[in-house]
């Protein structure tokens, strides 16, 4: 524990070096997750082809527009995927295993004990019949085989980790008789009860006001650093993404359009779609500028054109963006963008998969 | 709140009256009682007797009227037939009524919850194909056909079941399930549509998140949830299969209240017909305001929109 505390907290001021002879503790290799409708004949790539990687200690932010496939993507990491939805492609490397062929049984051992998620509407995700306790102790039963009395006090310890007052009374007490932020921060122990590796947080704070907002994130930070957990945290919010993260995936359609450092990505977008994303955030910094939202509207995923599904709503498109998709081009170590743009003269120079 | 319950008390009363009115008007289109209490070809003489002996010669206004007040004082009149109070009939005939119900309804959730979960969880297999054809088939067959076929085959080929009467455990058996059949694949359409809005619940998405088994999913976290419906329809069901079984009582001669409304029409015995319709009537009311009430209870926003 003290060991991976130690590494995410030197993890952002560490030199690059370090940093990367670290093996990924999850690596999604051309990951692609497909919805079909039943005759077959409607095929939505709700993830395409989407390579990434994180590690230890580490926190990507997931970004992109609704429907963007960004849930899709943490649901295809644990596989619990809705019945039309399949992995059609790719692999997922989870301290070395591969996700994608394990069995039922067998991802149910990585469910919740070594990797846990959090859903967005706190509201929604607990169960109005149980107890908390209950609820909370529930993997901990499950996974470790904790005894119940065991798992109780167990319960009562980790609500009080996430700053709910009096945790001895709260366990016996019904979702219903608690705040929408105190939902979420106890769907946030249940997502530590068992010590996981990877935390994939998806939109956790769209639904608490801003108050909440900043304590829970607070309170995620404070628990990611106890525990040295991973996190991958899916937001629309690119102020979140630049507090909390250290990598950034950007959405869109499906496809990974760029991915890498923050800060890197922050200082020089190299995709389009990425440069109006964040120019249609406003800063606080003094510098005085017109905001400028994305013209258009996102495409419809079930008849995506040939070439960048980004084309239509880019300014910098030309004629090769619309019939051929951009393959996904190295820019830097761990950085990539999926742009012809980025792609340096002579364009068959370009590297990664198309 | 009080308004509330006021409001749907006096609808109930109303809808209770317009049955009682109703009623007795359809039941004395039906003919002449005392040509069936006579022998054929009786004098007019005697047929004015009779019709002076039960206030048949009275105007049907006053008639009615009569009928009212004594309905009030919980007097459901003689029966024309049997000579005995309406009442003491009733009550007689309904512990069989309330046996045949209970076991139906044993049936019906036993069938219907279990093949409701199935389909629901394993949603587009053999599994709900069969449930499917099951609820088309028990919600479209008339329940004297099954009646029919089960005496057919385990009264008469098998001669495992006594085919009709009452007194033995065997008995009830076939106009129970009779009377469930229909019962269970309403049960069952409505385990398997509520089931499947559980399932696709976030909390159920949590739980498999949690890496519980499937088992446990399904068993603990939505089955909880998906019977409450259920479980709200069995209540009123349980009352109408009390009152709603005067074919399977007359096909397997079981002596409860639908028989008794059965033989009150074939006799023309206005009383019998009268006082069972109304007593039923005012049991399927009761129970729909109850459950307007409790609904009430449980959800402010009915409370306050009413």
């Amino acid at each position: 524990m003290s060991n991976s505390t130690l590494s995410y907290a030197s993890s952002k001021a560490a030199p690059r070096a370090i940093r990367d002879i670290r093996p990924p503790l999850l690596e999604l290799r051309n990951l692609s997750t497909h919805y079909v409708s039943q005759q077959g004949t409607r095929v939505v790539p709700a993830v395409d082809d989407v390579t990434l990687s994180i590690r230890p200690g580490e926190t990507l932010g997931v970004v992109g527009e609704s429907g963007s496939g960004k849930s899709t993507l943490a649901l295809s990491i644990l596989r619990v995927l809705p019945t039309a939805a399949r992995i059609v492609n790719g692999q997922i490397l989870f301290e070395g295993e591969d996700l994608v062929t394990k069995s039922d049984s067998e991802m149910r051992h990585v469910r919740g004990k070594r990797i846990a998620m959090i859903l967005q509407d706190p509201m929604a995700s607990l169960n109005p019949l149980f107890t908390i306790g209950n609820q909370v102790a529930e993997s901990m039963r499950v996974h470790e085989g904790t005894r119940r009395r065991a798992a109780w006090q167990r319960a009562i310890e980790l609500l009080k980790s996430v700053r709910i007052p009096s945790s001895e009374t709260r366990v016996t007490q019904f979702p219903h008789e608690m705040s929408g932020g105190m939902r979420q921060r106890i769907v946030g122990a249940i997502g530590i009860s068992c010590e996981p590796r990877l935390l994939i947080a998806d939109e956790p704070t769209t639904s608490l006001d801003l108050t909440i907002q900043a304590q829970y994130l607070a309170l995620l930070r404070d628990i990611q650093r106890e525990h040295g957990l991973a996190l991958i945290f899916i937001t629309h919010n690119l102020g979140i993404v630049a507090k909390m993260c250290d990598q950034l995936a950007v959405m869109y359609a499906g496809r990974l359009v760029e991915y890498g450092p923050v800060e890197r990505i922050f200082d020089n977008p190299v995709h389009p779609y990425t440069k109006a994303l964040l120019n249609s955030i406003p800063r606080i910094d003094g510098m005085r500028q017109r905001l400028t939202a994305i013209e258009g509207q996102p495409p419809d995923m079930a008849r995506l054109s040939p070439g960048c599904a980004f084309a239509a709503r880019c300014p910098m498109a030309f004629d090769r963006c619309r019939v051929e998709a951009p393959p996904s081009v190295a820019l830097e170590e761990n950085r990539t963008a999926r742009c012809w743009l980025a792609v340096p003269e002579p364009p068959r120079a370009a590297v990664g998969v198309a | 709140m009080r308004q509330f319950v006021l409001k749907r008390f006096c609808y109930s009363l109303l809808s209770l009256f317009l049955l009682s009115v109703t009623i007795f008007f359809f039941v004395r289109v039906t003919g002449d009682p005392a040509t069936l209490l006579t022998e054929p070809g009786a004098s007019e003489a005697d047929i004015a007797a009779i019709h002076q002996k039960f206030g048949l010669d009275r105007p049907l206004v006053v008639q009615y009227v009569l009928f009212m007040t004594s309905l009030f004082r919980g007097d459901l009149g003689q029966s024309f037939y049997y000579q005995t109070p309406v009442m003491d009939l009733y009550w007689s005939r309904l512990p069989h009524s309330l046996l045949l119900a209970a076991v139906a309804m044993a049936f019906s959730l036993i069938i219907g919850i279990p093949s409701g979960i199935i389909a629901a969880v394993r949603i587009g297999s053999f599994w709900d194909s069969v449930g499917k054809v099951f609820a088309l088939l028990g919600l479209s067959l008339p329940s004297f056909f099954i009646g029919l076929l089960m005496i057919l085959l385990f009264s008469v080929y098998l001669g495992w079941l006594p085919s009709s009467g009452s007194g033995t455990p065997l008995h009830v058996i076939m106009p129970a399930f009779a009377l469930g059949w229909y019962f269970a694949a309403a049960h069952m359409r409505l385990t398997r549509s509520s089931m499947l809005e559980v399932l696709g619940s976030e909390y159920i998405k949590l739980a498999r998140l949690k890496g519980l088994p499937q088992r446990l999913v399904i068993a603990k976290h939505a089955f909880k949830n998906a019977l409450i419906p259920v479980l709200t329809l069995a209540g009123i069901n349980l009352v109408l299969m009390i009152n709603v079984a005067v074919i399977v009582e007359t096909v397997f001669a079981w002596p409860g209240i639908g028989r008794l409304l059965y033989e009150g029409i074939s006799f023309r015995d206005f009383p019998v017909v009268q006082g069972v319709v109304i007593l039923g009537g005012a049991m399927i009311v009761a129970v729909n305001l109850l459950v307007d009430i409790v609904y009430a209870v449980i959800d402010p926003r009915i409370r306050l929109g009413s």
